[in-house]
């Protein structure tokens, strides 16, 4: 059996052009006519009213006219706009009228600013399993503070309909578990990292983002939970790279580790706010640092791509420069280094050594990893010389053997030190793969950055984690 | 206002720890390193006082002070022992 559903409206202008048709249609066939803003069009026929629009959105309404077509009661096709010829040849019937050959439709109801994620809420809630709490006759902002779901700034409270609007950013499913994160082993699901993300602030457009630096910071190898508990400074950076981080507008230009986008300030937001909220890890219960650092609130930017002459992290770590990635890296805050006389690589890479040589502490070595951030006027100083990544990174270590005896205990009238019996051994600062290089920053100033590592790197600790982004 | 609960909605169930030896002597105490650096300076000396008193003691050592111990070992330790010191740090 053959029945035909008509999605209307009377503000549309190819709606009302083509009511003269619609009672030769319900001659032929069982005609269901839906009008989504009144109940009076059309004026000849039965219709049903939509006025919740719940039947359009049932139905993933876009424009209207839509016609579809059911055969024993499955949707065989469906057409939208007005084509004479099309609709003939779909329906079997000729028209007797003199109507246009073609008009396009109008947009749906459904599809009015806001609309999609307040029908989702209300009609697609049940794919939402979060307990559902009820507040009333408090300010909405300090919610977020009375129950202890905020790092210190106010959060967006988490409504279905944000929710909603946050889940429409993954083509994952809400229900889908993608770990148990520390310190409580609370298994965490797409749907509490997006009602995190809105606590955070994100666009539904960064939620991918967020979701794979979630899963890769539970990734064992991370060791999230030491980290979460560790005296040391640090917490979770976040660095992306890819084709993602253009399209939501990240920033990996001028202040690129510091304030002012929207999404480096909010996805590394949400990492932390998932960690707290659903792994239970708070300041003064799990998360036991001395100082801790204020890349705690969020640590998160891109890495600039498009006019480096190296090539980028994540395509040394194995992915197509087409692939988006997120890495994540133990990190304490930044570090400085200023470096305005040297043009030649030589120069610079012995700069660069010197500060890299302190991390943590100047007789610290194989402890922390480092990222080092090369603003573009130090790059230039390597473009111009073609120094490849691998020859900068070559060097560095290099430079970075260390005598035992400026290293042991007592050495420069320091307590803190190694061993005696190291005195006479040469040890490189960092570990093997422990020093990264990426490209950021604006195009004045002849800075770069160095960003330090948990004390407690590679196999005994913490080990940075790169991995794809999925839709 | 009706919003969506951002934590785990856990409700871990309390546990009362077990209660206190009333007398060490013949029990058998673990001491667990967690590999941190003089974490053994520490437990010989604990260890040295605890077989004064007539404890039998056993040393266990986590593989590294960053992770959870591993079930086996928990397991081990639970196994075994009457009651457990953990030196923590450094």
């Amino acid at each position: 059996m053959t029945e035909i559903t008509l999605v209307v409206k009377q503000g549309c202008e190819t709606c009302t052009l083509i009511e003269p048709i619609m009672g030769q249609i319900a001659e032929h066939f069982k005609l269901q006519v839906i009008c989504q803003d009144t109940q009076d069009f059309p004026r000849d026929l039965p219709v049903e009213f939509d006025a919740s629009l719940e039947q359009s959105y049932r139905l993933r309404i876009e424009v209207v006219p839509t016609l579809i077509i059911r055969k024993d009661g499955i949707e065989a096709s469906r057409i939208f706009g007005w084509d004479v010829a099309a609709w003939e040849a779909l329906l079997g019937i000729q028209f007797k009228s003199d109507l246009p050959k073609f008009r396009p439709g109008c947009g749906s109801k459904t599809h009015d600013p806001g609309m999609q994620e307040r029908l989702a809420a209300q009609f697609a809630g049940h794919l939402l399993s979060a307990r559902r709490l009820n507040f009333e006759n408090v300010d909405d902002i300090e919610i977020g503070y009375d129950q202890g779901w905020s790092d210190g700034l106010p959060v967006v409270p988490p409504t279905a309909e944000r929710v909603m609007r946050m889940l429409a950013g993954t083509r994952r499913q809400p229900d889908e578990i993608i770990g148990i994160v520390p310190p409580d082993f609370a298994p965490c699901s797409i749907e509490k990292i997006a009602i995190n993300a809105v606590l955070a602030g994100c666009r539904p457009e960064y939620l991918p983002v967020v979701i794979a630096a979630v899963e890769a910071v539970l990734e064992d190898q991370f060791c999230m939970h030491g980290l979460l508990a560790t005296t040391y400074f640090s917490g979770p950076m976040v660095m992306v790279n890819g084709p993602i981080s253009r399209a939501i507008g990240m920033n990996s230009g001028g202040n690129a580790l510091g304030q002012g986008n929207r999404a480096n300030a909010t996805i590394g937001r949400a990492l932390q706010l998932v960690i707290r909220n659903v792994g239970g890890g708070r300041p003064g219960g799990v998360d036991r640092a001395a100082l801790g650092n204020p890349g705690k609130y969020t640590f998160c930017f891109s890495e600039d791509e498009t006019n480096s002459c190296w090539e980028s992290l994540a395509v040394e770590k194995g992915f197509s420069s087409e692939e988006s990635t997120v890495t994540v890296f133990a990190a304490d805050g930044m570090q400085g280094l200023v470096d305005q006389k040297s043009r030649d690589p030589e120069s610079l890479c012995r700069s660069f050594a010197a500060g890299l040589r302190v991390i943590g502490h100047p007789k610290m070595v194989q402890g922390s990893d480092a990222f080092l951030v090369v603003s573009p006027e130090h790059e230039r100083i390597f473009r111009e010389a073609q120094w490849s990544k691998q020859q900068v990174k070559d060097r560095l270590l290099d430079l970075l053997m260390i005598p035992g005896e400026d290293l042991i205990r007592g050495a420069g009238g320091i307590a803190e030190g190694l061993p005696e019996k190291l005195r006479g051994a040469v040890l490189c600062k960092f570990r093997e793969g422990g020093l990264n290089i990426v490209r950021a920053g604006g195009r004045a100033g002849l800075f770069s950055a160095i960003i330090a590592g948990w004390g407690a790197s590679g196999s005994t600790g913490s080990v940075p984690v790169t991995r794809q982004i999925q839709p | 206002m009706e919003l969506l609960d951002p934590t785990s909605e856990q409700m871990p169930e309390g546990r009362q720890p077990l209660p206190r030896l009333s007398n060490i002597e013949g029990a058998v105490i673990g001491l667990l390193d967690i590999s941190k650096p003089k974490g053994n300076v520490f437990l010989d000396r604990i260890e040295m006082l605890l077989n004064e008193q007539g404890a039998i003691t056993k040393r266990f050592r986590k593989p590294t002070f960053t992770r959870v111990a591993p079930d086996t070992l928990r397991q081990e330790i639970a196994g075994s022992c009457d009651a457990v010191l953990e030196a923590l740090a450094d």
